[in-house]
């Protein structure tokens, strides 16, 4: 089966009386990668079992290329999933939880075992067939529930969080190892994470959530630079917000305040032009490793930098940000195109 | 020193002893009974011993046989009963959401709850009503009530501890709601339901009441050809009897013992 494009219009799911999913549109292009992205609660995991058909939904439409999949039950659907906690079947061995869609679809034996052999060694578990799951690692066991997944060549495949259950190195390794192996089959998938840097990292588009609604939908470096509001930024580590002061660069006519990260704030430097600085006591310092994090009381908030060199708490210090670096919001929080930006100029 | 460890161990050991009694005592009496052939008051062992009972209980007329029969068709049925109302009661309770899902288990206890005398008088009145008394069906209905509870307590625990999302997985990969059962759930649940076998299993093997009032006296079990034989002072026959109602328990002691390790019975109330 080919790889297809999924459409989502109006998607809106209830649970009892409340409103888990708001109207979600979504255009997925076929063989792309798409991350839903927001914390627990956001209806991200619900969205895409929406998509695999366990939640039904109140009203809106979901397609698959040429496809309705709104009324049809699970197994009608072949969006194969891959579930946070596996669900491998622990009473069947390695080869018979492979092996089980193409059972389901009348495949013969010895065919059956030919696609498994050939699956093992794709994941690099070659000779694993008779093993009980029981018996493997969280990666192993990851790989053999993406296998399981694949084995049928769906049209769509489903990731719930498929790293969240693994060690930071082996989830970093993965990352890059599920990316190839997604572009490499050319399959459309749709991930659930609420790791922004697992998303940033493997999308190709991230459609960023916050109570049941999109908040945005953008490609990583269009999210990561220009979040749609305050909240999003925050969500994405924009830890810092300013009211904008007079003297401050103009980055945007209607700019009331602006969002910056740590890591491109410095302490104590030479001020550069067109820079945005604030004054302060420095509350905290902190080693991290390729610097310190330092934390400063000034006149609006509390601010974070980073300085190469450590600082005493109690003395004054000068915050500056690139004006590059900094993100401006409007007055009702949203954040202002840098078109705004030109036309100032101009 | 010496002395005092030398007096734990006595103690320990004659402890031990008196505990051994308390379990065994009462047992290898029994076993004394079914080979003693004379066995009068001032003695403390038999004066005579032999397989002279064994003989008259398993003559051909004597109905042990008959009754051996009986104890484990009716067993065997009323497990089958039970587990065939259990299995889908079970599964509905742990996984739909049922409006008052704590009443109905509630409800499943009843029988439990009252004294179980009244309850198979009135079962009996209305056996006999539909000409169900004294025959095997009525006997295994009977015997399927207190199992009843069991079963579907246990299933439903054994549904619960299932993972859900152990069946979506198989639903994803294609597999209708009444395939994934099979494939999936029931192989998961099975230890538990295995579990749920035994206990009506046992249970049905020394029912005594329920059979008495519906099922005597044209259907007679081990228990009550042993109640027969104790009241009739036949104290040989009796014991005889309870020996061989222990064949099918220990029978099944080692199926669960094969089938069930400890580690699989724990996850019963998962």
């Amino acid at each position: 089966m080919s790889t297809e494009a999924l459409t989502l219009t109006d998607v809106t799911v209830d649970l009892g009386r409340q409103r888990i999913l708001d109207g979600i549109r979504l255009d997925v292009a076929p063989g792309s990668f798409t991350c839903l992205l927001g914390p627990s609660g956001c209806g991200k995991t619900t969205l895409l079992r929406a998509i695999a058909g366990f939640t039904p939904l109140r009203g809106g439409e979901i397609r698959l290329g040429s496809r309705t999949l709104t009324h049809l039950p699970p197994e009608k659907r072949e969006t194969a999933m891959v579930f946070q906690s596996y669900a491998l079947w622990p009473h069947m061995s390695v080869a018979e939880n492979l092996g089980y869609p193409l059972k389901l679809r009348g495949v013969a034996r010895a065919e059956r075992a030919r696609k498994v052999a050939k699956t093992l060694e794709r994941l690099e578990l070659a000779g694993f067939e008779e093993r009980a799951v029981t018996e493997l690692s969280g990666g192993q066991r990851q790989r053999i529930a993406l296998g399981r997944a694949l084995i049928i060549d769906p049209p769509l495949l489903l990731l719930d969080e498929p790293l969240s259950n693994l060690d930071a190195a082996i989830r970093r390794s993965l990352r890059s190892e599920l990316r190839r192996l997604q572009k490499s089959l050319g399959i459309t998938t749709i991930m659930v994470t609420h790791d922004q840097e697992e998303a940033l990292q493997m999308a190709d588009q991230i459609v960023l959530m916050r109570s049941g609604k999109m908040v945005q939908v953008a490609a990583p470096q269009a999210l990561y630079e220009q979040p749609a509001d305050l909240g999003a930024a925050r969500f994405l580590g924009v830890d810092n917000t300013v009211t904008r002061h007079a003297q401050d660069p103009v980055v945007a006519s209607q700019a009331v305040t602006f969002g910056f990260r740590t890591r491109d704030a410095r302490i104590n430097e030479p001020v550069r032009p067109a820079a945005l600085t604030r004054k302060g006591r420095v509350i905290e310092c902190v080693y991290t490793g390729d610097g310190y994090h330092v934390s400063i009381d000034t006149v609006d908030a509390e601010l974070f930098a980073t300085s190469a060199t450590s600082v005493a708490p109690g003395t004054f210090a000068v915050l500056q940000v690139p004006e590059s670096a900094l993100i401006p919001f409007g007055p009702d929080d949203r954040h202002l195109p840098p078109l705004d930006r030109h036309e100032d100029i101009a | 020193m010496m002395t005092s460890r030398w007096l734990t161990r006595l103690g320990l050991g004659a402890a031990l002893g008196l505990m051994a009694f308390i379990v065994f005592g009462p047992l290898l009496n029994l076993a004394m009974w079914a080979f003693a052939e004379q066995w009068f008051y001032p003695n403390r062992l038999p004066t005579g011993w032999g397989f002279a009972f064994w003989e008259r209980v398993f003559r051909p007329r004597a109905g042990a046989w008959t009754s051996l029969f009986n104890t484990v068709l009716v067993a065997c049925s009323a497990v089958l009963l039970s587990m065939a109302l259990a299995i889908p009661a079970g599964y509905a309770l742990a996984r739909q959401a049922l409006p008052g899902r704590s009443v109905i288990m509630l409800v499943f206890l009843l029988p439990q709850a009252f004294p179980n005398l009244p309850i198979f008088v009135n079962i009996a009145a209305i056996f006999y009503q539909w000409g169900l008394n004294g025959t095997l069906v009525g006997v295994v209905l009977v015997h399927s009530l207190p199992g009843l509870v069991y079963a579907v307590w246990i299933a439903t625990a054994a549904f619960s501890a299932v993972d859900r999302s152990l069946e979506e997985a198989a639903r994803n990969l294609g597999a209708s709601p009444l395939r994934s059962f099979f494939d999936v759930t029931l192989p998961q649940a099975l230890p538990g339901l295995l579990a749920a076998s035994i206990f009506v299993f046992l249970d049905s093997i020394d029912e005594f009441t329920g059979t008495f009032f519906v099922g005597a006296p044209e259907i007679t079990t081990l228990p009550l050809l042993m109640f027969n034989a104790s009241m009739g002072g036949n104290y040989q026959v009796a014991a005889i009897t309870a020996l061989i109602l222990l064949i099918p328990s220990v029978g099944f002691m080692l199926v669960i013992e094969r089938f069930l390790k400890a580690d699989v019975l724990s996850r019963v109330g998962r």
